[in-house]
């Protein structure tokens, strides 16, 4: 085992509403690869931009190669050898694959760029890691495993001696994944300190030593990875949270009528002649990886994107499905469709506004009196759906700034319920939630289906799927390649439709 | 989490104070500046700049922007001037077409910006060129005097009782202008229109995505603006003897800086006619006043800059302790 590289000690960073970081501590090792594991909200990626210096942290102290060290931005990090491989990837799409890696600290020849110099060393670095890329080539024009290739170089190029990776299988197929453990591993031979955050329990497995476990903001423990099991790592990340049961059957009645029905919806590449149905009351989960097609999907139904061709039909009041034109939000929203995104602070809520403003932003007709808005009414409303969503929030005059992700996303569910939507479709529900808070979005979206809502779940989150669905639609670059009732939904059994048009 | 409130976290305020700290300076160190004359002249003056502001302060919720209402403005008023004098058409028709010249191009700043998505600054930029290009077409034309037949509109912006020297003036233009500001914060803050303005201005997304009409919203909002550009100028029309072709450019920035000190969100989401009033105010004491304590044009200009660079700043950093 390696000597320690990097420590850090009671960690502790807050957000308004959020005790994001609670005295969290890491070691990471020389000629290791350490896992983090938490689920969503337990406060990875927070400890590692604190690490990384996007965040400042309260208290705590950080240790790197025997010196107490604070870094003030990313640059500072790299330019000292610890470097993040994001989850989102930050690249410009427009510029070379070589630009893009000596972006910021372009080799200089007189008074321009020394572009041939970078090219070769960028091929250099191609080379040393076995990766097969051209540096010439438009960096938008490789696909999301090669991109990952390439910030990964890039990590290197900065002499780098902790490497964090932050979630980087989410958009990678089977094969891009091995070649990536090839040279996560060959990383760790040349002594390198790795730190690799996945949900995935399978990957765990494969590549890492050691695996450190998080919950809600917490340290809770380390373990041996050869020797401790799935369920041990699975129980130090669950702890007291007992979630709803996983659904073994479909809860829709059987003779549950459709209320939205799709036929051969295409719009641009993502989303190529995707058929289904929804039925009342269901929970249909829409499953895949990154880059499916599977928001693109949904963004198109609700007409926030323009969509080339295929039928919507949805269930009116006389029981009969009927063929709606979708052009714009407008009309999905005036045939019932709530959208709930995956970005919420950019397409869900206004953060700067009131939670009563957002309650009622999709219906403020029904809330003025002639030309005037009720504000009365208007808190009204929305101080009973605070109450009936237990939004914990001082009153329904808080800006939803103040509120954390899971509460924030009440208040986007209350705008939906407040316009009486009937098909709602969530998009990664519970993405950047913590974990208590989780648990009470499922309970919640269980408890709409039972009401007779209908809901579409988009989610990367194998778990969340097999937990929640009724039904399972998997798509794969923009395909639907398969649909799997719950009864007969494995991991495995999803994994190979997510994968099938990929080679 | 509830954070103290004071209300000096309100720029409306702090704008307020340097509004009556300008005065009281003024009025120490300038025997001239204490005369009711003057008073009624700072006054006439900044009619036309605070009509503008207010309607400008929609656009710039929106973190958009205006830059055709000085042109705009002035080039309604020569219009309407012209036809008063080669038409014979009566003053009240000359006002309505300032009014509606003012909402088409309001409504073609609103379809360029929000129906074709150019960027604000540019589409204002060509209407505030292709308004002072129709403008120039025009000849230079006092409107009537108030001794004149079709005089009686500037007795909207200031009542005269008695003839000649002895006459008493009485500037009812600055009721007016406060009925409309009350008018228009209302329709700010309790309209459906004034809601999605804010909201646009916050996460224009977010906005269209709940399925509310954007662009709609968006262009009446550009509308609202012109109609304002279109009452400022008449305003105008009422204190300038003789309104010159080619004029009007930067006239727009005084209101634009006004909106600005008044406390809008440099990005959006958030403003107040009330405070737009008074920032306007406080450019309008800086622009009419400093001469009064002996300090020239290129001073006004440079104590004005920095007084909008300070406003600015004051907005950023409440943001910044925000997050």
């Amino acid at each position: 085992m390696g000597e320690v590289i990097l420590t850090m000690k009671g960690i502790d960073k807050s957000f308004p509403g959020v005790h994001a970081l609670d005295h969290v501590d890491l070691e990471v090792r020389k000629g290791e690869v350490l896992a983090l594991m938490g689920e969503n909200g337990a406060g990875k990626s927070t400890l590692m931009k604190v690490l990384t210096g996007i965040y400042k942290k309260d208290s705590g102290t950080i240790t790197y190669e025997g010196k107490e060290v604070e870094f003030k931005n990313t640059r500072e990090a790299q330019e000292n050898g610890v470097v993040i491989v994001h989850q989102e990837l930050n690249m410009v799409g427009d510029l070379t694959v070589a630009q893009n890696i000596f972006i910021g600290r372009e080799p200089k020849k007189g008074l321009g760029i020394d572009d041939r110099k970078m090219i070769k060393d960028s091929q250099a670095l191609f080379d040393q890691l076995h990766i097969d890329i051209d540096p010439k080539q438009k960096m938008k024009e490789l696909t999301v495993g090669k991109q990952q290739m390439c910030e990964i170089a890039k990590a290197i190029s900065h002499k780098a001696k902790v490497i964090i990776f932050d979630e980087p299988s989410a958009a990678l197929t089977e094969k891009e994944i091995e070649d990536l453990f090839v040279i996560i591993r060959d990383l760790r031979d040349k002594q390198l300190g790795i730190v690799y955050i996945s949900h995935r329990m399978d990957e765990i497995k494969v590549i890492t030593d050691r695996v450190t476990v998080m919950r809600d903001g917490t340290y809770v423990g380390t373990l041996i990875t050869k020797d401790s099991t799935k369920e041990d790592i699975i129980n130090m990340m669950v702890g007291r949270v007992i979630y709803e049961d996983p659904k073994t059957h479909s809860m829709v009645p059987k003779d549950a009528p459709v209320v939205l029905k799709v036929e051969n919806l295409n719009a641009g590449r993502m989303v190529q002649n995707v058929s289904f149905e929804l039925r009342k009351g269901e929970i249909l989960g829409f499953s895949g990886l990154m880059g499916a097609g599977r928001t693109e999907t949904a963004r198109a139904i609700f007409g926030a994107d323009p969509k080339t061709g295929g039928r919507i039909s949805i269930m009116g009041k006389d029981g009969q499905l009927h063929e709606v034109q979708i052009r714009t939000p407008q009309d999905a929203v005036k045939a019932g469709i709530g959208y709930l995104s995956e970005d919420r602070k950019r397409y869900g809520i206004i953060v700067e506004k009131t939670i009563t403003e957002n309650s009622t932003l999709a219906c403020l007709e029904n809330y003025m009196n002639g030309p005037f808005i009720n504000k009365a009414a208007e808190k009204k409303i929305a101080e009973k759906y605070v109450k009936e969503l237990a939004t914990k929030t001082p009153s329904a005059d808080e800006m939803v700034v103040n509120l954390s992700g899971g509460n924030q996303q009440k208040v986007v569910i209350a705008k939906w319920l407040v316009k009486d939507c009937d098909i709602l479709i969530f998009d990664e529900p519970t993405r950047g939630i913590d974990v208590g808070a989780k648990n009470e979005i499922y309970k919640l979206m269980n408890r709409l289906a039972s009401e007779g809502k209908s809901i579409i779940m988009i989610s990367s989150e194998m778990t969340e799927i097999l937990r929640m669905s009724d039904r399972i639609v998997v798509m794969c670059e923009g395909q639907k390649t398969g649909e799997i009732g719950i009864e007969e939904a494995t991991q495995e059994a999803i994994m190979n439709l997510a994968t099938r048009n990929i080679d | 989490m509830n954070k103290k409130k004071s209300i000096f976290n309100d720029q409306r305020v702090i704008a307020a104070l340097v509004a009556i700290a300008l005065i009281i300076v003024y009025m120490i160190f300038s025997k001239e500046f204490r005369k009711y004359s003057s008073i009624l002249s700072m006054l006439d003056f900044s009619y036309y700049t605070l009509l503008m502001a207010f309607g400008v302060t929609f656009p710039l919720i929106t973190a958009g922007v205006d830059l055709s209402i000085g042109t705009g403005m002035v080039c309604y008023a020569l219009v309407g001037g012209t036809l008063i004098r080669n038409n014979n058409v009566p003053v009240a028709v000359a006002m309505l077409v300032c009014i509606l010249m003012g909402c088409a191009v309001g409504l073609l700043n609103g379809v360029l910006v929000g129906v074709m998505g150019l960027a604000p600054f540019i589409a204002t930029l060509s209407t505030c060129m292709i308004t002072r290009g129709i403008g120039s077409m025009c000849n230079a034309t006092p409107w009537p005097t108030l001794k004149q037949p079709g005089g009686w509109f500037h007795s909207i912006f200031k009542l005269t009782f008695g003839q000649g020297r002895g006459a008493t003036k009485f500037p009812i233009g600055f009721i007016l202008v406060i009925i409309i500001m009350f008018v228009m914060e209302f329709i700010l803050f309790h309209t459906k229109f004034g809601r999605y303005t804010l909201a646009i201005g916050s996460n224009k997304e977010a906005t269209r995505l709940s399925g509310i009409n954007v662009k709609f919203y968006h262009v009446m909002v550009y509308v609202v603006c012109g109609f304002f550009a279109g009452l400022a100028a008449i305003a105008y029309a009422a204190v300038v003897p003789t309104v010159q072709p080619g004029t009007g450019a930067g006239l727009e920035l005084d209101a634009i800086g006004g909106v600005f000190v008044g406390g809008v969100y440099a990005t959006g989401g958030y403003g107040s006619i009330i405070g737009s009033f008074i920032g306007t105010m406080v450019i309008v004491l800086l622009k009419t006043g400093l001469p009064y304590i002996g300090l020239q044009a290129n001073w006004q200009q440079i104590i004005t800059g920095a007084v909008l660079i300070i406003a600015v700043l004051i907005d950023i950093m409440k943001k910044k302790r925000i997050q």
